[in-house]
């Protein structure tokens, strides 16, 4: 075991093993790059719905289910009937089959999460802010989308940490990225490459957790997170002292 | 001034209306307080007025204006809005959330902030309070900050929907006289909705009492409502207790007053015993002109001719015409004999008795 892990050790400061095409650099910007494609296209066709249907706090239930269909079909299923597809329509081979897996994971959580973050805003809110003049667009961007943002960036987060773990199968379809290393070492047996792999793909996905929560903390105000309603509820018992 | 005209809500899935046809004016300046019963439509005529509901028939015109020929949002830019919940934003601190319509009215930023440090003054918010989130709010400050940003771009009509609902009754008895202060100050045109007759009462300078379906059953200020309820109706509704409500709606100063048990210096012991036994009382007060002397019981006259020359008692309490019949009642009753004086500064105006009050109660 102890042999192992210097061999694994050993195998990261080789700095063959990093630089290159095929190196660990190169690697990890093919599987950012698809990753973050397929994450950013996800929640461009997600969002956009998603906030409208919330803000008319209609007809998300039965999108909701629409989109979960998605979920319900396994990343290596989608890859594996997008593929022949993909060759007959001369898009090649590993890409696109790859990015309609990754899209169709990452979409699901992305809509759900941003419909009910925008129609669970507190009415009190909506209502107040319809009722001082501001127009629609003005309280979905100035009161709804500010006040969901924690949810909504958390739902981004969690689909973009599920994408890159799951981005690995893309080594299957011949497109590059950090399952490589776990597909090539199973070819020639070579356990050492397979382990670094998978330490690979966990310490990019670690990576992007940790770079969403300082995202978080930067920007989201945490304010936003608390409903007044609940507030208000804590707060009446405490008012006499204030007041 | 407000004008709704034969106004008919009926809400989609239902087959009574819950307004129907109303016909109310709203005249500027005046407190209306809208109440009545769940279901008696005094919300939805509210949201109404802008347009936050839309009438099925009728007409509502501000100053002559059909609020239907104006886009929704440009009307309630002009409208001051407070609701029960309040509404603060939670993601802007008390300085923005007041700040919200006028920078709606694109108001440049100098002004804005002038208007801001002017309204936390107005509605007794500390400067310090501008800088935080609503989350760090006691209930009452919320709520002066919800009436703050309605006000924030001067509107002359202020519409609030249960505003007081939300709080305790001591922070709701402070709230509401606040209200009436800057109501005083500011002269504008509120519209009030509360189930609570006695807020109703309370606030309004004119109530309108609605029954289940938006049927106006009485319309008219809180003093006549219960000196005269228009039907069995508004009469339950206010209470059997309508009568000592309306003590508190009467001053001294609008009644009658009675003499008292008073007689000049230099009266005869036998004569100020008399004028005791007219009002049953065990003590006769003395007055010179208009000037009260003070006091003294029965007991103390025992072998003296006149009254003069007797230790006089001080009135300790003392009423002022400014003072309801509410606070002349609390005052006669402490009174061991029913009886309270009424003092303009030093000068002595009459008497009033527990009798004469409940002679203004069953009126």
């Amino acid at each position: 075991m102890i042999d192992f892990l210097g061999d694994v050790v050993a195998w990261f400061l080789d700095p063959a093993h990093w630089l290159g095409s095929g190196g660990i650099l190169g690697r990890t910007w093919e599987h950012v790059q698809i990753s973050a494609f397929s994450t950013v296209a996800a929640a461009l066709v997600a969002l956009p719905p998603a906030i409208w249907m919330g803000h008319r706090r209609r007809g998300g239930i039965v999108a909701v289910a629409v989109v979960n269909i998605g979920r319900a079909i396994p990343s290596f299923a989608i890859i594996a009937l997008a593929l022949p597809i993909s060759i007959r329509l001369g898009l090649g081979l590993g890409f696109w089959p790859t990015f309609l897996a990754l899209f169709a994971l990452a979409l699901p959580p992305m809509f759900t999460n941003t419909y009910t973050g925008i129609a669970e805003v507190d009415p009190a809110l909506v209502e107040a802010a319809r009722g001082m003049g501001m127009t629609e667009s003005q309280i979905t961007t100035r009161v709804e989308i500010p006040v969901a943002a924690p949810v909504i960036v958390t739902a981004i987060r969690v689909s973009a940490v599920q994408v890159v773990a799951t981005a690995t199968l893309a080594a299957l379809v011949a497109w590059g990225g950090l399952g490589r290393f776990i597909i090539d070492g199973f070819a020639i047996q070579d356990n050492v490459m397979v382990f670094a792999g998978g330490l690979l793909v966990a310490g990019l996905a670690i990576a992007t957790e940790l770079g969403f929560a300082a995202f978080e903390r930067r920007f989201v105000p945490s304010t936003a997170s608390r409903s007044t309603s609940e507030d208000l509820l804590a707060d009446v018992t405490v008012a006499p002292q204030h007041g | 001034m407000i004008e709704l005209t034969e106004v008919t809500k009926r809400f989609r899935g239902t087959r009574a209306p819950a307004v129907d046809h109303l016909t109310l004016t709203i005249t500027d300046g005046e407190v209306v307080v809208l109440v009545g019963p769940s279901g008696c439509g005094k919300t939805t005529t509210l949201k109404m007025i802008n347009r936050l509901i839309e009438p099925t028939s009728g007409t509502i015109s501000i100053d002559g204006v059909d609020v239907t020929g104006l886009e929704p949002h440009e009307l309630r830019r002009g409208i001051g809005y407070v609701i029960q919940q309040i509404g603060l934003f939670p993601h802007r601190t008390v300085r923005e959330n007041i700040a919200t319509v006028p920078r709606l009215l694109g108001w440049e930023q100098a002004r804005v902030e002038r208007r801001v440090r002017e309204l936390a003054e107005i509605t007794d918010l500390g400067a310090d309070m501008l800088d935080r989130y609503p989350s760090e709010l006691s209930g009452g400050q919320r709520q002066r900050v919800g009436v703050a940003r309605a006000l924030a771009a001067d509107p002359p009509i202020l519409l609030m929907d249960e505003p007081f609902g939300a709080v305790d009754p001591i922070v709701r008895a402070k709230l509401q006289d606040e209200l009436l202060e800057l109501q005083r100050r500011l002269h504008k045109t509120i519209v009030l909705v509360t189930h609570d007759i006695d807020e109703a009462i309370r606030l309004g300078d004119r109530v309108a009492i609605l029954s289940v379906g938006g049927h106006l059953e009485q319309y008219a200020p809180p003093e006549e409502l219960l000196r005269a309820p228009a039907n069995d109706f508004v009469a339950d509704f206010l209470g059997s207790d309508r009568g000592i409500k309306r003590l508190s709606l009467i001053r001294i100063a609008d009644i009658d007053l009675e003499p008292g048990p008073v007689v000049p210096p230099g009266t005869d012991v036998e004569r100020a015993r008399a004028v005791m036994a007219e009002y049953d009382t065990d003590w006769v007060a003395v007055v010179e002109g208009d000037r009260m002397l003070g006091w003294v019981t029965d007991d103390r006259l025992d072998g003296r001719s006149t009254i003069d020359g007797v230790d006089l008692e001080p009135f300790l309490t003392r009423l002022t015409p400014d003072d309801t019949l509410e606070e002349a009642l609390d005052a006669a009753i402490s009174s061991h004999t029913a009886i309270a004086a009424v003092f303009d500064d030093e000068r002595f105006l009459g008497m009033i008795t527990v009798e004469r009050i409940s002679r203004e109660i069953v009126r």
